[in-house]
C-alpha cells in the first residue's frame, strides 16, 4: 500500500514515466507476486514460450522452486526439460553471436526485465504485437516500434491489425494516432484467457525481477515495528534526562 | 548510549582505580572522554535542526560497514560487475540486505548533510569564529561528492556508465590540456574495465580514507569552538562560578540521549525506504541501471542521481561546454567562501530582517527547482527556468555582501532563550 | 538536578533503552555474519558429483574434485580386500569408532560396497592431499608397508580403508564422503538421500 502511494505520487512528477521507456501507448497493469498460481502458471509460459531464446540468468531453479512452492518432482517435470540440475540458473544454450544473427540483435536476458523497463511496459508490449508486412518478422510493436522480436505468442493471441487515425495538433500538422486493436484471426484464446496469461507472465517476470520482495516487505513490517518500540523507550529516556535543563 | 561512560568518567575525577586507572596512565581515554562527550558543553537550546551532523556521523558508519561487506563479494572487473552485484543481490545470504542499505544511505547521506548545510545557512553556523569548521564541512562535502560519483560506476549499469561518462567528459571541456586530461582519467579511450577497476580503488580505499580525516578534523574544529546555536549567542562568554557555560549542558547524557532519538526516527525512515520502497521510484536505484552497460547505445533519458541534479542544472542552462562546467563548479566552490561574504552583524535568522529571510528561502526554492530540473529533458520552459534559478542561486551569494549589510537587525539577547 | 527527579524511573529507563537498543544491535549485526556462509552459487558449485565407476579396473584409482577436495575412488582387489579385513594393531582407530564415516560405511570396509573405497584425500592431520603406495615394502616405506596411502608432508600413514597407522601426527582415519550409488556404476558423492 505505502508503495503503491508512493509510485502514485511519483507518476505525478513528470517525464518519469518516459524514464522507464515506452511510447505512450502503455497499459498500466498491477500485479501481486504473493499469488502462488498465478506465478506458477507465469513460469511455466515463461519456460515454454521464452527460455528458448531468452535467458534468465541469475535465477535459480530451485531457488523458484523453494518461492513458488513447488516440489523438487514438480520442478523437474514442469520446468526443466534439457537436463538442467535444480542448482542451475535458467541459463541458455544459444550462443549470443549466432543469435544476433538470428533476430538482428541478442535476445536479452530477462532476469531483470521487470526492474528496467516496468510491468506494464511488458504488458503493454506482449499485447500490443501487430501484422505489418514491411517488417522481417511479419509483426510490428506499438510499445517498441521495430521490436525485432516475432510475435511468439499469436498462436494463442490470434493476429491483430493496428489501426490509426489521422490527428491534427495545435500547430495544423496531421499525425497517425494509433486508434486501436482489430483482430484478423482469432487464437486459441479469448482475449481474457490472454490478458491472464500475460498477467501470469508479467507476475512472474516480476518476481524473478527481485526473488526477495515479498520476503523484503515482511521483514520491514517486523523491523519497523522494533524501532517504534524502541522509539518509544527513547523519547522517554529524552524526555526524563531533560527535566534537568531549565 | 547509557549512562555508564558518563558515571565512570564521573568516577574518577576523585580517584581512579583498577583498570581504567592502568589505561590512563598510559593513553589519555579519560581526558578524551571529558573533552569530547561528557564534559564538552553544548548549548542548551540546540533544536531538531541540529541532530543532523550525528545523523550523518550515523550514515557514513552505515556506509563503511555495510561497503566493506559488498566489497566481499563484488567483483571490480567489466566483464563481472553487474553479474556480481546480482549475485549479492540473490545467491549472497542477506546480500539483497546490504546492497539496498548501501544504496539508500548513499542518497539519504546528501538528505542529512543537505539539511545539516542548510541548518548552518539558517543560524550563521559558519561565522566567526566558525570559518575553518565550515571550510572543512565543505571539503566533507566534496569528497561525498567524489565518494558517490566514484562509487555509482560500480554496478555498471547503464545509467552507471552513461553518468561516469558525461562526468568525465566535463573535463573535456577545460581548453588545450581537456582531452588529455579525460583520457588520463578514464586510462583508456573509454569508459572500460580499467576505468572501473580504479573507480573502485578511489571508492573503497581512497576517497574514505579522505572522508574520515576530513571528519575528525570537523569535529574537532567544532570542539575547539564549541556549537553554535539557533540564538547565535556565544555560550563561552558567560561562564558560572565553576567555570562552565550556564546556557550549556554536557554532551552525554543530554544530546546523546535527543541524538538517540533522532537516530531511531531517521532509521524508521531508513528502514522504510530499504524495505518498502528501495528503488524510491527510480530516485534511488535507476530503471535503466538494471540493464548491463553498453558502450554503443546510451539510454533514451540519462540524468544523473538526484543529489548531483541542481548542479547537474546549472551545467546545462549555460549553452556554452566550458562556460557550463565553469559555472557548474563554482555553483559547488562559492559556497566555501559564504564566511566572508556575509556582512551581518548577527549570526542567526531569528534577528536578521526580511532581506536575508527572502533570500534564504529564495536560495531554498531555487536549489530544489534546479533539482527538479536536472531530472528533466533540457528543452523550452525548462531550460528558461533553469536559468532563471541560477541567477537567483548565484544572487543569494553574490550580492549577499550587500543585502546583509543593509538588512535590518533585532537586538540580540545576552543568553540563549530556552524554554525548559 | 532538581528535585522532583525520579531516580528509579530514570534507571529503568535508562536500562529499557539500554537493552533494547543491545538487542537491535545484535539483529542488525544478524545479516552480516550470515552473509559469509556459502553462498547460492558456491552451494551449488559444491553440488553432489556423479561419477561413473564402470570402468574402473580392479586395483586402480581414480580422483574426483567435490567441494574443491580430492576425493579418491579406489577399486579395491580381492588381496586388498583381505588386507584390510586383516587389519593389525599398526592401526590407530581400526574398527572405524571415530565419526570419520557415514553410518553406512561403518563396517569392516569403510564402504558400501567391499571392493569400493571412497574417501576424501585430505590428510586428517594438517589437510595435505596423501600420495597412493600401493607397492609392498618399498624402501622408503619399509618392509611392513602393504599399500596404502602416505603423506609427504608430516609422513602420516594410512591403509588400503583410509585407516590411520599409529604413531603418525594424523588423529584421525581420512573421512568418507556421504555417498550412494544412483546405479551399480554410477556413485553420487555428496549426498546420501534425496534427488540429486
Amino acid at each position: 500500500m505505502g508503495r503503491k502511494l508512493i509510485i502514485c505520487w511519483l507518476a505525478l512528477i513528470p517525464g518519469l514515466a518516459s524514464a522507464a521507456g515506452g511510447a505512450g501507448y502503455l497499459q498500466p497493469v498491477d500485479v501481486d507476486i504473493s499469488n502462488e498460481a498465478a506465478l506458477q502458471r507465469g513460469s511455466k509460459y515463461f519456460v515454454n514460450y521464452c527460455l528458448g531464446c531468452h535467458s534468465a540468468k541469475y535465477v535459480r531453479y530451485n531457488r523458484l522452486a523453494l518461492d513458488l512452492g513447488l516440489t523438487e518432482e514438480q520442478l523437474t517435470d514442469n520446468l526443466m526439460f534439457t537436463g538442467e540440475r535444480p542448482f542451475d540458473t535458467m541459463d541458455i544454450s544459444m550462443p549470443a553471436q549466432e543469435a544476433a544473427n538470428w533476430f538482428g540483435r541478442t535476445p536479452p536476458d530477462l532476469s531483470l526485465v521487470a526492474r528496467a523497463r516496468g510491468e506494464s511496459w511488458i504488458y503493454s508490449f506482449l499485447k500490443s504485437f501487430y501484422l505489418d508486412p514491411s517488417k522481417p518478422t511479419g509483426a510490428n510493436n506499438l510499445v517498441l516500434s521495430g521490436a525485432s522480436m516475432p510475435h511468439v505468442l499469436w498462436e494463442l493471441q490470434g493476429t491483430q491489425r493496428a489501426i490509426f487515425r489521422e490527428e491534427i495538433d495545435s500547430e495544423g500538422n496531421s499525425h497517425e494516432v494509433f486508434d486501436r486493436f482489430e483482430i484478423v484471426s482469432p487464437g486459441s484464446m479469448d482475449a481474457t484467457q490472454y490478458d491472464t496469461m500475460v498477467r501470469d507472465l508479467v507476475t512472474f517476470l516480476s518476481y524473478i525481477g527481485e526473488p526477495v520482495q515479498l520476503e523484503r516487505r515482511a521483514l520491514g513490517i517486523k523491523v519497523i515495528l522494533f524501532l517504534l518500540v524502541f522509539l518509544l523507550f527513547a523519547i522517554l529516556l529524552k524526555k526524563e534526562i531533560w527535566k534537568d535543563v531549565h | 548510549m547509557s549512562n555508564s561512560t558518563h558515571e565512570a568518567g564521573a568516577a574518577v575525577t576523585g580517584r581512579q582505580s583498577g583498570f581504567y586507572a592502568w589505561i590512563n596512565k598510559r593513553f589519555p581515554l579519560d581526558r578524551m572522554l571529558k573533552e569530547h562527550v561528557t564534559e564538552y558543553y553544548a548549548p542548551k537550546n540546540l533544536n531538531w535542526w541540529y541532530v543532523f551532523g550525528f545523523l550523518s556521523m550515523l550514515v557514513l558508519v552505515i556506509q563503511l560497514v555495510t561497503g566493506i561487506f559488498l566489497t566481499m563479494s563484488y567483483k571490480p572487473a567489466a566483464a563481472d560487475a553487474f553479474a556480481s552485484v546480482e549475485y549479492i543481490m540473490r545467491d549472497v545470504e542477506w546480500g539483497w540486505l546490504l546492497r539496498y542499505m548501501h544504496s539508500t544511505g548513499a542518497s539519504l547521506f546528501f538528505v542529512v548533510v543537505y539539511i545539516h548545510m542548510f541548518r548552518a545557512l539558517m543560524y550563521g553556523s559558519y561565522r566567526s569564529p566558525r570559518e575553518l569548521l565550515w571550510v572543512f564541512g565543505m571539503f566533507i562535502y566534496l569528497a561525498l561528492s567524489a565518494e558517490a560519483f566514484f562509487g555509482y560506476l560500480l554496478p555498471w549499469g547503464q545509467m552507471s556508465y552513461w553518468g561516469a561518462q558525461v562526468i568525465v567528459s566535463l573535463a573535456g571541456a577545460i581548453p588545450m590540456v581537456g582531452e588529455s586530461l579525460v583520457e588520463w582519467v578514464r586510462g583508456d579511450f573509454f569508459i572500460s574495465d580499467i576505468t572501473l577497476n580504479r573507480f573502485f580503488a578511489l571508492h573503497v580505499i581512497a576517497v574514505p580514507l579522505v572522508l574520515i580525516g576530513l571528519v575528525v578534523v570537523h569535529i574537532l574544529a567544532l570542539h575547539q569552538v564549541g556549537s553554535n546555536n539557533p540564538d547565535g549567542v556565544e555560550i563561552k562568554e558567560k561562564k558560572g562560578p565553576d567555570g562552565k557555560p550556564l546556557d550549556g549542558v554536557p554532551f552525554h547524557p543530554y544530546d546523546t540521549a535527543k541524538d538517540l532519538v533522532a537516530m531511531i526516527v531517521f532509521l524508521i525512515v531508513f528502514s522504510a525506504i530499504v524495505f518498502f520502497a528501495p528503488e524510491m521510484g527510480g530516485y534511488f536505484l535507476e530503471h535503466a541501471n538494471f540493464e548491463p552497460a553498453d558502450p554503443l547505445k546510451t539510454p533514451e533519458h540519462i540524468a544523473p542521481v538526484w543529489y548531483f541534479t541542481p548542479f547537474y542544472a546549472v551545467l546545462r542552462a549555460v549553452p556554452d561546454k566550458l562556460g557550463g562546467v565553469i559555472l557548474m563548479g563554482g555553483a559547488m566552490l562559492i559556497l566555501f567562501f559564504l564566511p566572508w561574504l556575509d556582512r551581518s552583524p548577527v549570526k542567526s535568522l531569528r534577528y536578521r530582517g526580511w532581506m536575508s529571510k527572502t533570500a534564504l528561502a529564495a536560495f531554498v526554492v531555487s536549489f530544489v527547482a534546479l533539482g527538479f530540473l536536472g531530472t528533466q529533458p533540457a528543452t523550452g520552459m525548462y531550460t528558461i527556468l533553469a536559468r532563471v534559478f541560477t541567477v537567483i542561486y548565484f544572487g543569494y551569494f553574490l550580492l549577499m555582501p550587500l543585502y546583509t549589510k543593509y538588512d535590518a537587525v533585532k537586538p540580540v539577547p545576552e543568553r540563549v532563550s530556552h524554554h525548559g | 538536578m532538581s528535585d522532583d527527579v525520579d531516580l528509579s524511573r530514570r534507571h529503568f529507563l535508562g536500562v529499557a533503552t539500554a537493552v533494547t537498543g543491545g538487542v537491535g544491535a545484535v539483529f542488525a549485526a544478524y545479516p552480516f555474519l550470515a552473509s559469509w556462509q556459502p553462498s547460492a552459487r558456491a552451494q551449488a558449485l559444491g553440488a553432489p558429483v556423479e561419477v561413473d565407476i564402470g570402468k574402473l579396473e580392479p586395483g586402480a584409482m581414480m580422483k574426483v574434485e567435490w567441494r574443491g577436495k580430492p576425493v579418491w575412488i579406489l577399486r579395491r582387489t580381492d588381496v586388498m580386500q583381505e588386507r584390510v579385513v586383516e587389519s593389525g594393531d599398526y592401526l590407530r582407530d581400526p574398527d572405524s569408532e571415530q565419526p570419520q564415516q557415514p553410518e553406512y560405511a561403518t563396517n569392516e570396509y569403510r564402504s558400501i560396497k567391499p571392493e569400493v573405497l571412497v574417501v576424501v584425500g585430505s590428510c586428517t592431520h594438517l589437510g595435505c592431499s596423501p600420495i597412493e603406495r600401493f607397492d609392498i615394502a618399498p624402501a622408503d616405506l619399509g618392509p611392513d608397508w602393504e599399500g596404502g596411502f602416505y603423506c609427504p608432508c608430516h609422513g602420516s600413514k594410512f591403509d588400503l580403508a583410509g585407516r590411520v597407522y599409529k604413531g603418525v601426527p594424523a588423529p584421525l582415519n581420512l573421512a568418507v564422503p556421504p555417498h550412494r550409488y544412483l546405479t551399480d556404476t554410477v556413485v553420487l558423492i555428496g549426498a546420501d538421500s534425496g534427488v540429486a
